[in-house]
């Protein structure tokens, strides 16, 4: 009994401490890995987005909250002027968990500029696709924010890419969220980008 | 039977080198030696991992009850793991997007929890963080040079640190890379010449 008892304590004990000191190396490191993300995963899939963009899309950003959610918007400027907005939605629902996706939109037109999948943990080969390969995400650019994002299964416009219905569903999914934001936020949106001229 | 800090840090350079020798921790051997930084990134991990798991084994093996041991190794293992990858996200974010999957794999790897069983639990706290050490740098040096070979040999190039690189194509141009070494037969194979030369280095 005691032997049993001895096994639980130390098990138990043990356990405790890795969480804590887990929980703590993670705190103290969450503001660094933001920082690398924006700079490795997020950065090029900004400028893949605003390219010829005449500034700095990364450093001129503002944040604004839509309902409980803070969101941040990235801006591009093109001709002086700056137009066009890129932020992440989270696209639930993908094969392997959730898929991060960039849309840029154009303020004067309404309509998508691009979209470049950031973060994934698809197949290769197959939803992985949806990051690789171009002639995917090139669907969605050109589209009217007023556009049902869905794939031709379900009634849309978007093709899904072969053996990866479920991938290509999250992306729509996050596509359309994004657009659902914009047309919710845009009043907000255009007054902040005015300090980007 | 008491060796010194030296022997057992050095035994782990040569004479008991974990991939060779020890023929232990092979997964990652042949999945991540695509290029040297790659290798030598995922030695480093495993280095860190491996001295931190040791040491901390060593510090509990007279509380850690011999019906739970594995269980035990296996959650401080883990977590330093953990701890590594978290590291390598903040400071390294590159090379942890290389890395991918590998990097939680090391709680499987067999060094780590071979030298926890075998020595860590049963040797002092000084000991066995030179073993680790030894091990660790072994199996980082042997990493290194596997993926030295198969990035020359296999991609025509060999970068050594970020953007310092050496590109055998432009040096020689008539060189055609043998992609063959990239993949993962090609892995095998590579790992088999080496464990023949070092087989006849030690017979001498």
């Amino acid at each position: 009994m005691n032997e049993m008892i001895k096994m639980v304590v130390v098990l138990t004990v043990l356990s405790a401490f890795a969480g804590g000191l887990l929980a703590a190396v993670r705190t103290g490191t969450s503001e660094q890995i933001e920082v690398q993300q924006l700079q490795f995963v997020k950065g090029p899939a900004i400028l893949e987005i605003l390219a010829g963009a005449s500034n700095n899309p990364i450093a001129d950003r503002f944040n604004l909250t839509d309902g409980e959610i803070e969101q941040t918007f990235f801006v591009g400027k093109f001709d002086g002027e700056p137009t066009t907005v890129v932020f992440e939605n989270i696209g639930r629902g993908g094969y392997g968990g959730d898929i991060g996706v960039m849309a840029g939109i154009n303020l004067d037109t309404d309509k998508i500029v691009a979209v470049a999948v950031t973060t994934h943990s698809e197949t290769p080969g197959l939803g992985a696709r949806a990051k690789d390969d171009p002639k995917f995400a090139a669907q969605f650019k050109g589209l009217p924010v007023t556009e049902t994002i869905k794939v031709t299964g379900d009634g849309g416009p978007i093709n899904a890419i072969s053996g990866a219905t479920i991938t290509s569903r999250a992306v729509c999914g996050s596509i359309a969220a994004t657009l659902n934001q914009y047309q919710k936020l845009k009043p907000e949106i255009a007054e902040q980008i005015k300090a980007f001229k | 039977m008491a060796k010194t800090l030296v022997q057992e840090f050095s035994k782990g350079l040569w004479k008991e080198i974990p991939p060779f020798r020890l023929v232990l921790g092979l997964c990652p051997v042949l999945g991540v030696t695509t290029t040297m930084e790659n290798g030598l990134g995922m030695g480093l991990a495993t280095t860190f991992v491996l001295v931190c798991a040791n040491i901390l084994v060593s510090l509990l093996r007279d509380i850690i009850p011999q019906k739970v041991r594995i269980a035990c190794f296996i959650i401080v293992i883990a977590t330093f793991v953990i701890v590594v990858e978290l590291l390598m996200q903040a400071y390294a974010y590159p090379l942890f997007l290389k890395l991918g999957v590998f990097i939680p794999l090391i709680v499987v790897n067999c060094i780590v929890l071979g030298r926890a069983e075998a020595f860590a639990y049963k040797n002092k706290v000084g000991l066995s963080a030179a073993d680790g050490l030894g091990m660790g740098i072994g199996f980082t040096i042997s990493l290194g040079a596997l993926g030295a070979l198969r990035e020359s040999f296999g991609a025509g190039h060999l970068t050594v640190w970020g953007d310092l690189s050496f590109n055998f194509l432009s040096l020689f141009p008539s060189f055609e890379p043998f992609a063959f070494l990239v993949k993962a037969p090609g892995a095998f194979v590579c790992l088999g010449l080496m464990l023949c030369i070092l087989n006849m280095l030690g017979k001498k």
